[in-house]
């Protein structure tokens, strides 16, 4: 377990330092920020100062080398636009994409299980056969016009629900989440269901999927023959064999949707990180645009690291080096 | 003469599909006494595995049983509750299967999924539970039993596996134990094993057993009685050494000319002509005629199970010595 332990981590330091080279060079090979940060009418002078105060100036690969060197001491530079440590903007910015994509995607993935396993057990019910539909519009119906439906069916029409904003917040370990207060808990929904419906239809068809196959195996027959009851099947034979596929794809949709829920967050102008990237984009804020993407990395390998260990939990297979 | 404890009579179970009505078990009987160790015979698609499957009530859609009796130690089962009949299984009959690879679930130890099924039945202690399981291990000839129990299937070889399906089904000293074909996927000398294991522990427990093959000489040098399956009915039936010294169905006596051990060596081993009819297609009449060297003008009809000294056939021009025409 620990040798396991061990090589996934050193696999995970190596995508790491691979993916800073891509990112960096990636994004230094476009536009040229001076253009956007300094005035036109700018003298040759004022603009050769910006060039060196930025450190554009240096060769790339020295450029690099402050960049890692930086990085490995915490330090992920300055903002050009916002003139503040990136990590803070970013720091400011996380907690509200955390708290809505956690409680979307959690929950997108336990009722998608529980549906789905139910459709997968009693594939020829008129409930399945609804459950099934469903799970194809919320493949098929694009999310940015679910979430204006959303605001305009249940925030303007209705008045049930507030139509943005992060409404109250409460403050731990010196951050801001809106999820502990009811009032903040109310801004979470809308925007929570517009970012898991696309989840929750996935996670019907990959548990369905899952159930069909696994109900037609000898294991569930000799379960049956030996007697046991249909809820001790699928709690304790059923929820394991299916429980591979499901936590991988738990896992990428968890990273893909921190990182990029900007769709959704624009909509309701859920202050998060996905509408800082785009900003940042827009006028070429680089070290926002470096860091932001080796902080998307680093969170797409923290998690896979993650989900390996949790395989190895559960498949004795994989813990012990057997066939995978 | 002892009321036996496993009594079917004119079982019938179809699969209804889109393409039709398919009859994989059309008319079965049979019975079997305490102890008694039954080999159920026949080709891929005879109805030897669906007949096991609804002896347990554990037919899966579109099929369903559609007429005939299944009794258990006196109760019917063809007309019991899910409840009571899943009460039923694994205590009162199991099953066990071809691949004990498909059959165990890989991410639960075995000492775990005989938990499971000690407490479909019995609320035991985890202690006691673990020593029942170790107890009944060891029985079916599984070295270190406790320590075993906190392994995995795939720590497991082919024929351990079995062994721990079998153990599995034992648990409960069920009165009936259907095999179906346990011993295929297995070594030839690991598949002896176990049968001769499994040939014991049943006289041991008073376990009876229909142990489902399409192997022929593995079967009789196991089971007291024969049953031949056919296009989804039993073609012929009786003691085991009677039927394979003088069999009266023709398929039956191909079967027995087919063993290689009835050929002589270097010469090509005898083949019953033609494949198994569709179970969408049956001829109307015997099933087999279209194969049988002995078909006559009566094989248009349903020929019905003659009956006598303890054995059946269901052929209107039965093969072998004494062979007498019966309409």
């Amino acid at each position: 377990m620990l040798g396991f332990i061990i090589q996934r981590f050193i696999q995970a330091v190596l995508v790491m330092a691979v993916m800073s080279v891509i990112v960096f060079f990636g994004v230094y090979a476009i536009g040229n920020p001076i253009d956007i940060v300094i005035p036109p009418d700018a003298t040759q002078e004022i603009r050769a100062e910006a060039i060196r105060r930025l450190g554009l100036d240096r060769p790339l690969y020295e450029q690099y080398y402050y960049f890692i060197t930086n990085l490995l001491q915490g330090d992920l530079g300055r903002s050009f636009v916002y003139n503040m440590p990136v990590l803070e903007l970013i720091g400011g910015r996380l907690p509200a994409t955390l708290e809505l994509v956690l409680i979307s995607v959690i929950s997108a993935t336990f009722l998608g299980v529980s549906l789905g396993i139910y459709a997968g057990y009693r594939p020829d019910s008129w409930v399945s056969k609804t459950i099934m539909a469903v799970s194809v519009l919320g493949f098929s119906v694009p999310s940015f016009w679910v979430g204006l439906i959303l605001i305009l069916f249940f925030a303007v029409n209705l008045g049930w629900l507030p139509a943005g904003g992060r409404g109250e917040t409460v403050e731990i370990w010196g951050v801001a989440w809106s999820f502990p207060t009811l009032n903040g808990l109310s801004h979470i929904v809308l925007p929570a269901i517009n970012l898991a419906l696309f989840k929750l239809a996935m996670m019907i068809r990959l548990a369905r999927a899952g159930t069909r196959e696994i109900m037609l195996t000898d294991t569930i027959k000799f379960a049956r023959a030996a007697g046991l009851s249909e809820s001790t099947i699928l709690r304790r034979h059923l929820l394991k064999l299916i429980s591979i596929p499901i936590i991988t794809v738990f896992g990428l949709e968890l990273g893909s949707t921190l990182a990029f829920a900007v769709v959704t967050e624009t909509i309701f102008s859920w202050p998060g990180v996905g509408k800082l990237i785009i900003d940042s984009i827009g006028v070429l804020d680089r070290p926002v645009m470096v860091a932001y993407l080796i902080l998307v990395a680093f969170l797409f390998v923290s998690i896979n690291f993650v989900i390996d260990l949790l395989f190895a939990l559960i498949d004795p297979r994989v813990r012990q080096g057997a066939v995978a | 003469m002892t009321e036996p404890v496993l009594f079917v009579d004119n079982l019938k179970t179809h699969f209804f599909t889109r393409a039709g009505v398919v009859k994989a078990v059309d008319g079965v009987s049979f019975e079997l006494a305490k102890g008694e160790i039954m080999g159920l015979v026949g080709e891929s698609g005879s109805g030897k595995t669906v007949t096991g499957f609804s002896l347990l009530g554990l037919v899966d859609a579109p099929g369903r049983i559609v007429e005939g009796s299944v009794r258990l130690n006196g109760t019917e089962l063809t007309t019991l509750s899910g409840a009571a009949l899943r009460s039923r299984r694994g205590r009162e009959i199991s099953m066990i299967f071809q691949d004990p690879i498909a059959t165990l679930n890989p991410m639960l130890t075995i000492g775990q999924q005989m938990k499971m099924a000690i407490d479909a039945h019995e609320r035991l202690s985890d202690r006691a539970a673990k020593a029942r399981s170790a107890e009944m291990l060891t029985q079916v000839g599984i070295p270190s039993a406790a320590a075993r129990l906190r392994a995995y299937p795939h720590e497991f070889s082919g024929g351990m596996r079995q062994r721990v399906a079998i153990a599995i089904a034992l648990l409960h000293r069920p009165s009936v134990i259907v095999a179906d074909e346990p011993t295929t996927a297995l070594d030839v000398s690991i598949q002896a094993q176990i049968l001769y294991q499994m040939r014991d522990l049943a006289a041991e427990t008073g376990t009876a057993m229909i142990w489902i093959s399409h192997d022929l000489a593995v079967v009789s040098s196991l089971a007291s009685k024969l049953a031949v399956m056919y296009a989804g009915r039993i073609v012929e039936q009786g003691p085991t050494a009677t039927l394979l010294r003088d069999p009266r169905h023709p398929y039956t006596a191909g079967l027995i000319a087919s063993l290689p051990a009835t050929a002589k060596p270097g010469t090509p081993l005898t083949q019953i002509p033609g494949t198994t009819p569709s179970l969408l297609s049956l001829p109307p009449g015997c099933p087999f005629a279209p194969r049988c060297a002995n078909s006559a003008d009566a094989c248009n009809e349903d020929p019905q199970m003659t009956v006598k000294d303890q054995r059946g056939w269901r052929c209107f021009n039965p093969v072998g010595r004494n062979a007498e025409v019966s309409a």
